[in-house]
């Protein structure tokens, strides 16, 4: 078995004595999980627990003329049956707009469908019974006449001035546009020896958490306070909108994360049957508890992508390109979701597109509107996989027109090593990026020359493979610029306590969350190694807005990053308070002493001095023996936000070969690699995994996962059968490889890691595609997913 | 709705209960026993979470129902954990971080442990084929496919 070794270490501030930085420490929560003694929330049961089951809208668009619920009243187990109308009482509504979004427009959403359901799937009556199949049962019963609106369901035509305005209100379906020029873009194209110009579709797809969305409210009246156990990303955020749309304060509402079944961004959002549940328990003072079944989970998870992007490059003979231009369209359902805004991964196309490039002259439109489909929002690698495939096989499409090699085109344009800091023409910044050394990595990794000669020796048997690269960039480590400075109450900054127990073992508390991604694993690492204590003494504790500080969670590759450095620092600052106990004790200056493998030592000698369950007890137990006036304090908190630029932006490169039937269509992927560089590596075992991880979900994206909708606005694969995830079988080995600019807005000088696998994966495949088919003249394949019948219809063959 | 009163043996214990005829064996499983290890992804027997062993062979516990398992021998995630049985893949697991969010890893392990017990992981491509009816959205497979390897080999594919 490939134990992923230990990075090479190199001195720094990070390197104390038994330093747990770099080293692949495994999770503290796996054996729970592969003995089945996880807790996730679809395994939880309360007292007087009721079930939840919603009726949901058959129609894509219709107003919903009656709803006569005597039947189902009376049907067994049947607790209460809540219409939208009812439970609008108890929940106010919201609209997912954000200030710095300009002109972003969305209507109110309530929590269930007051008189209109505007996407196929959104809930309209709500029914609470003893057990889930009872609720689902009375659902059958209830009598609900519609009256079916027209269905926007074409993003291409939804802006046509006859075409059908989902919320009058608005004026029209247009949600959000974003003009952006930069440098002298016509003179450019003229100045370019050849352009290439072509449209690139990327279909929808959606998490498929394994685990579907779940979630238990518990309203106390007594307490007046609501608990809710939730698998989400975000349990602060969360308990601001609970609160908020209940009319409640904060502190009156706790939210627990305990182990969630997946997430890749699907559980960072407030959706509209959550919410319900919430009010739900309020109206019936007791838990209510929903998990969306998995047809539920296809038509009201948050969907993904969709985008149209019309695009040209223009570029010189000596493989100069000397400019981009793109137009983004992309349909988002009838609402902006809540609180983050539909409007986001288009606008991060337009920031990340051309990204990696020194070319300046660059032109943008990206428009979001509104349909009559299941709403959209921000998925694992948020507009990076469009940007990188628009960006990548523009820039493949040109070097096949100059006939220059890939490796060769990108050596050309890749802003220099040396060339930091810097700016893209779309305004983001970049501190320190390794394009270049990314390159010469994976060119070395995969034996290029030799897959090149393999390549042209197989052509000659008519075997067809190809290789594809995609270079990216990757938004980690938001700063406030992401949504606090748009009005949303998600909190950029995290902070950690660590407290030191009566036997020396250390607590942490962090605002950060688990997600399976080993956040627990890294904050323990940082923690044993800021403090000096064995990992085994390091108790991690994450998921609870009664017991953590105030923090936003796991999202946007933040975790290790900002959450690992305010543990860091609290870990730091603990050190420093039981150094001052222990000098106390010892009477010696505490500038002589360290803690080191849970010792109290010289720090010159490294001679032990006192043990931290001895420095425990005397605090705890005997404070009366310490010196008049002197007073331990065994808990630090440290907060942390990135404050010199506003996202630490990391890089890499992927690269695929595969090989493709021409007789029945299939890709048959062969091998993978990335070089990435997400600053200092914590766990190097955890940071490959999620390349890994987000590399197949890139694939799944590119080759498999569409939402397929009819023209009624109807899901027609809303199932595991019929909507394909990749399988073991057809995934390739992947081979990770790193190169190391620590961002020196931290001590710690982590980025993040866990969306680069997503970003480049869909790139480099279709590269790869339209590699091994350059040689039979076939149009560059541009729409996602590859299916066997598109590569089938470009080859012509059906 | 119908009931029907079953008798079984699950993880070593005598279970007598009345079920509800529509139940299926992992709401059985989850909802009357407690057993929450098996999880349920798709609900129609694609996925491979609520994967659980009757007689001794893996089934899918969502395509059966509780009714259908009279007088068997039902054992569960939690039983083979406790009776030591894959603890050789539950240990190649955990040093090859070989699961993220741990949803799909009951059912990923007994599914691996019919192979290791059948003998025919012979290689990559066995395991990979044999292990693609449990899907998994984390790992992308590849450490899946490493630690089931690696017991393999240890074991000469017999554990």
């Amino acid at each position: 078995m490939k134990i992923v070794a230990d990075l090479p270490s190199s001195l720094s501030v990070l390197d104390r004595p038994n330093s747990y930085i770099g080293r692949s420490v495994a999770r503290p929560n796996l054996a729970r999980l592969m003995q089945g003694r996880g807790q996730y929330v679809s395994d939880m049961t309360l007292p007087r627990m009721g079930h939840v089951a919603f009726a949901r809208s058959p129609h894509a668009h219709a107003k919903i003329k009656t709803i006569e619920i005597s039947s189902a009243k009376k049907m067994p187990g049947v607790i209460a049956v809540v219409p939208g109308a009812e439970l609008a009482k108890v929940m106010t509504p919201w609209v997912g707009v954000l200030t710095h979004l300009k002109g972003i427009k969305s209507a109110p959403q309530h929590a269930i469908a007051v008189d209109r359901a505007c996407w196929q799937g959104e809930a309209v009556c709500a029914i609470v019974a003893k057990t889930r199949a009872q609720a689902e049962d009375a659902i059958e019963s209830l009598e609900i006449e519609y009256e079916e609106l027209p269905a926007v369901v074409d993003a291409e035509t939804a802006l046509d001035p006859k075409t059908f305005v989902i919320h009058p209100e608005l004026g029209d379906n247009l949600t959000f546009e974003r003009k952006h020029e930069a440098g002298g873009v016509d003179k450019a194209f003229q100045e370019a020896d050849e352009t290439v110009e072509t449209t690139f579709i990327f279909g929808r797809h959606t998490g498929v958490c394994l685990e579907a969305r779940a979630i238990v409210a518990d309203w106390n009246a007594g307490d007046e306070r609501l608990t809710v156990y939730q698998g989400t990303q975000a349990p602060h955020m969360m308990q601001n909108l609970f609160a908020k749309h209940l009319s409640l304060a904060e502190h009156q509402v706790r939210v627990v994360t305990k182990d969630v079944g997946g997430s890749f961004g699907i559980k960072v959002h407030a959706y509209a049957d959550e919410m319900a549940v919430a009010a739900l328990s309020k109206l019936l003072k007791r838990p209510v508890k929903f998990v969306a079944d998995r047809l539920e989970s296809f038509i009201t998870d948050i969907h993904a992508r969709d985008h149209r992007v019309k695009a040209k490059i223009g570029v010189k003979k000596d493989g100069t390109i000397t400019a981009f231009e793109i137009d983004d369209l992309t349909g988002i359902g009838p609402y902006s979701v809540y609180p983050r805004t539909s409007g986001i991964e288009a606008n991060q196309v337009v920031n990340l597109t051309g990204g990696p490039y020194k070319c300046s002259n660059y032109r943008a439109l990206a428009r979001v509107v509104f349909q009559n489909k299941n709403v959209m929002c921000q998925y694992r690698a948020v507009g990076h996989p469009i940007a990188t495939a628009v960006t990548e096989g523009l820039v493949d499409l040109a070097a096949a027109k100059i006939s220059m090699d890939p490796v060769e085109i990108r050596r050309k344009n890749l802003i220099p090593d040396d060339g930091y800091p810097c700016s893209a023409p779309s305004g983001i910044k970049f501190e320190k990026l390794s394009h270049h050394a990314s390159l010469d990595k994976i060119v070395r990794m995969m034996s290029y020359e030799k897959l090149r000669a393999e390549q042209s020796e197989l052509r000659k048997k008519k075997v067809y493979r190809g290789i594809g690269f995609a270079s990216f960039i990757e938004v980690t480590n938001p700063s406030a610029a992401f949504y606090g400075v748009g009005g949303a109450k998600i909190s950029a900054q995290d902070g950690a306590t660590v407290r030191l127990d009566a036997q020396g073992a250390v607590i942490v508390q962090s605002g950060v969350t688990e997600q399976g991604q080993g956040a627990e694993a890294v904050l323990a690492q940082v923690v044993a190694s800021a403090f000096g204590v064995p990992i085994e003494r390091i108790r991690v504790i994450t998921g609870d807005t009664d017991n953590t500080p105030y923090g936003g969670g796991t999202w946007a590759s933040r975790a290790a990053g900002i959450g690992g450095e305010a543990a860091w620092q609290a870990g730091k600052a603990l050190r420093e308070n039981v150094l001052a106990v222990a000098g106390s004790i010892l009477q010696a200056d505490r500038r002589t002493l360290d803690i080191r493998d849970g010792l109290v030592v010289d720090a010159d000698t490294g001679r032990e001095r006192i043990g931290l369950d001895e420095v425990a007890r005397i605090a705890y137990f005997r404070p009366d023996t310490l010196p008049p006036g002197f007073q331990a304090e065994l808990v630090a908190t440290r907060h942390y936000v990135p404050r010199a630029w506003p996202f630490a932006f990391t890089n890499g490169i992927q690269a695929s070969y595969l090989e493709i039937d021409t007789d029945t269509g299939f890709v048959k992927l062969l091998r993978h690699w990335c070089v990435e560089d997400c600053g200092t590596v914590i766990n190097p075992q955890l940071v490959d995994e999620q390349i890994r991880g987000g590399i197949v979900q890139g694939l799944g994206g590119a080759l498999f996962e569409h939402c397929v909708y009819d023209d009624r606005g109807q899901l027609t694969n809303g199932n595991m059968a019929d909507y394909l995830v990749p399988m073991a079988g057809e995934m390739p080995d992947m081979e990770i490889g790193h190169v190391v600019s620590p961002t020196a807005d931290s001590e710690l000088g982590a980025k993040g890691a866990g969306e680069a696998g997503t970003a480049g994966a869909p790139a480099a495949v279709m590269n790869a595609i339209n590699d091994a088919l350059r040689p039979l003249g076939v149009k560059a394949l541009t729409e996602m997913p590859f299916t066997p019948e598109r590569v089938l219809k470009a080859l012509g063959h059906v | 709705m119908s009931t029907i009163d079953i008798s079984l043996i699950v993880n070593g214990e005598n279970v007598q209960q009345t079920v509800e005829a529509r139940k299926t064996l992992v709401d059985f499983l989850r909802e009357d026993l407690g057993l929450t290890g098996s999880h349920v992804g798709c609900e129609h027997g694609v996925c491979g979470a609520c994967t659980v062993r009757v007689d001794g062979e893996i089934v899918r516990g969502c395509l059966v129902l509780a009714v259908q398992c009279e007088d068997t021998i039902v054992e569960t995630i939690e039983g083979v954990s406790d009776t030591g049985e894959i603890a050789a893949l539950q240990d190649a697991f955990q040093r090859r971080n070989a699961l993220q969010c741990g949803y799909c890893t009951p059912g990923i392990l007994l599914t691996a442990q019919e192979l290791l017990k059948s003998g025919s992981a012979k290689n990559r491509e066995t395991i990979r084929q044999y292990m693609s009816g449990n899907y998994c959205r984390c790992t992308g497979y590849q450490a899946i496919i490493d630690a089931v390897e690696a017991v393999a080999q240890m074991h000469g594919s017999k554990p």
